[in-house]
């Protein structure tokens, strides 16, 4: 028997596979699919302050093995997640859900932050500091290491349940802006974010998405994924979760061996939506094929000798 | 919805750049005209949405047209070929809205989706006009096929070569009709949205990223707020509709 259990800042999980924001909307299109009561927990749609509508589309382009987006934070504002959406997952899923929240000032993160810390359904708080500061003339929280440990003070002083920090990786030195991040208090981080990217459609000579560019995510980025996850987890002392084109049982391990404490899966959900199901139930036989019986011996392994 | 292994009947062209695929697989998940499949291709990251033709108890009939790598590369599928596909995907056409002489609107490649429609409206005792419309005639597809579920069928070229010379708005123009739905190119649906004498369903098409309403690729704002065209979609009645 293998023990798929992991500690994630204070709360135990049955599996580290937590389905990421953005790929697993509230979790009831996929809890009619398949009992999402199997995930370790997951990250549900970013939600910020006010409702917002998003980006214009196309907000969707493909490329080898992944895609680009630009949706633009569709959410209907943290109001109505509340009023609206947390009582339907409820419904559907029994476990601590993560709270994926953005802002556009330090001010809009505390604000959504403070009001899902109440929700009793809230088991940890990931903070996406990928967005633009209005106040800092446009620049990404996320890529500089005061900006990012601003917004995690911000929500610390307003929040009781553990805040993960959602690391970018289009930054210099991702090591800095994680210490930066443990420094002023984060529980915990989640990387990597998509790398910022584009295409171009050769018959029009333009951007295939309206935004022109957007977040590359899928299996094509794992290697980089791993690279920080592993940086990151070596320079830190506080939990990383790790994501980045997972779409198999054998990615969770090599995530966990860079470093990871959870995984998280984005694109993979939208092309087979029982993918994380599928990572689950083939996790303890994978285990069992590399001689691993618990997650927690095998964790940054690669860090070793 | 249904996620299966899909065997390819038959897959072959019916102009030069149509073409008409029928799968072996489960249709059960199928539950109206005007819904769609999302098909996954060795090779390539995303899954193609393409609409549903027409279905049974075991077999589904897609038609769609070679405009990318991936559709090229589903031209050359040989018989036998088996397919991971989301099946029975989106919201289709509400035929209890329709009226007792609905006329249904085709342009090009978004003619397929018109073909169950009509049989199931003809199914439910409702006279039924078809408006098929093409550039020209080497691109016309399945007139015939309409015209044996016991439609009248009208066909617009804009060359002239077949049938009314211009746009289908030049056949709808004409026509009388309580209800109408349609599938086609924007500025199509732009030229119906200016004549159009009555309520009617629109059909729409977006980038999508899964197909099934998880990650808000493929949104749009409505008069009853925002929509995703894949799952709320891709069918929208006109009154909701913001051009």
């Amino acid at each position: 028997m293998v023990n798929t259990k992991v500690n994630l800042c204070g709360i135990e999980l049955d599996n580290p596979v937590i389905p990421a924001s953005g790929t697993f909307g509230f979790g009831y299109e996929f809890a009619e699919l398949y009992d999402i009561n199997c995930l370790g927990t997951f990250s549900f749609k970013g939600t910020t302050k006010d409702p917002r509508f998003g980006n214009p589309t196309p907000r969707i382009a493909e490329c080898e093995r992944g895609m680009i987006n630009a949706v633009g934070l569709q959410n209907p504002g943290v109001e109505k997640v509340i009023s609206e959406e947390l009582p339907k997952l409820a419904k559907c899923f029994s476990k601590p859900v993560m709270a994926n929240v953005s802002g556009f000032s330090l001010e809009e993160y505390a604000y959504t932050c403070e009001k899902l810390d109440k929700e009793e359904q809230v088991g940890w708080l990931e903070v996406n500091i990928s967005c633009p500061n209005v106040h800092g003339g446009g620049m990404s929280f996320g890529t500089s290491p005061e900006a990012a440990a601003e917004v995690t003070k911000a929500v610390k002083a307003v929040t009781t349940k553990p805040v993960i920090i959602k690391l970018s990786p289009n930054v210099t030195d991702i090591v800095a802006i994680a210490k930066a991040c443990e420094e002023a208090g984060a529980d915990g981080l989640s990387l990597i974010n998509t790398l910022l990217g584009m295409r171009i459609d050769l018959k029009t000579g333009k951007p295939v998405i309206a935004n022109k560019m957007g977040g590359f995510s899928g299996p094509a980025i794992k290697p980089v994924g791993l690279r920080m996850v592993y940086q990151v987890s070596s320079a830190v002392n506080i939990p990383v979760v790790g994501m980045g084109g997972v779409e198999s049982a054998e990615d969770v391990i090599e995530y966990i061996m860079a470093g990871a404490t959870a995984v998280e899966v984005g694109a993979a959900n939208l092309v087979n939506p029982y993918v994380c199901k599928e990572i689950i139930d083939d996790l303890p036989a994978v285990m069992a094929k590399y001689g691993i019986k618990n997650l927690n011996d095998i964790k940054g392994s690669a860090h070793n000798g | 919805m249904n996620r299966g292994i899909y065997k390819i009947v038959s897959n072959k062209p019916l102009t030069k750049d149509i073409y008409e695929m029928k799968l072996d697989g489960e249709t059960s998940h199928i539950t109206a005209p005007g819904q769609f499949l999302n098909i996954l291709l060795d090779g390539f990251y995303l899954r193609r949405p393409i609409s549903i033709c027409d279905y049974d108890e075991k077999t589904v009939t897609i038609i769609y047209k070679v405009v990318g790598h991936g559709t090229d590369a589903m031209a050359k599928l040989p018989e036998g070929a088996e397919l991971d596909i989301l099946c029975g995907l989106g919201n289709g056409f509400d035929t209890a809205i329709c009226g007792k002489k609905t006329v249904l609107i085709g342009g090009g490649v978004g003619v397929p989706p018109m073909y169950n429609l009509c049989k199931k409206l003809i199914a439910e005792g409702k006279e039924v006009a078809v408006i098929l419309g093409f550039n020209t005639k080497d691109e016309i597809f399945y007139e015939e096929e309409f015209k044996a579920l016991g439609a009248k069928v009208y066909v617009s070229t804009v060359d002239g070569s077949y049938g009314t010379k211009g746009f289908v708005t030049d056949v709808l123009k004409d026509l009388e009709y309580d209800y109408f739905c349609t599938c086609g190119p924007m500025p199509m649906f732009r030229a119906i949205e200016k004549i159009a004498a009555t309520s009617g369903q629109y059909s729409f098409e977006e980038r999508m990223g899964c197909g099934f309403g998880a990650c808000m690729g493929c949104s749009c704002k409505t008069k009853y707020g925002y929509k995703r065209i894949c799952r709320d979609g891709p069918v929208l009645e006109r009154e909701e509709i913001i051009w």
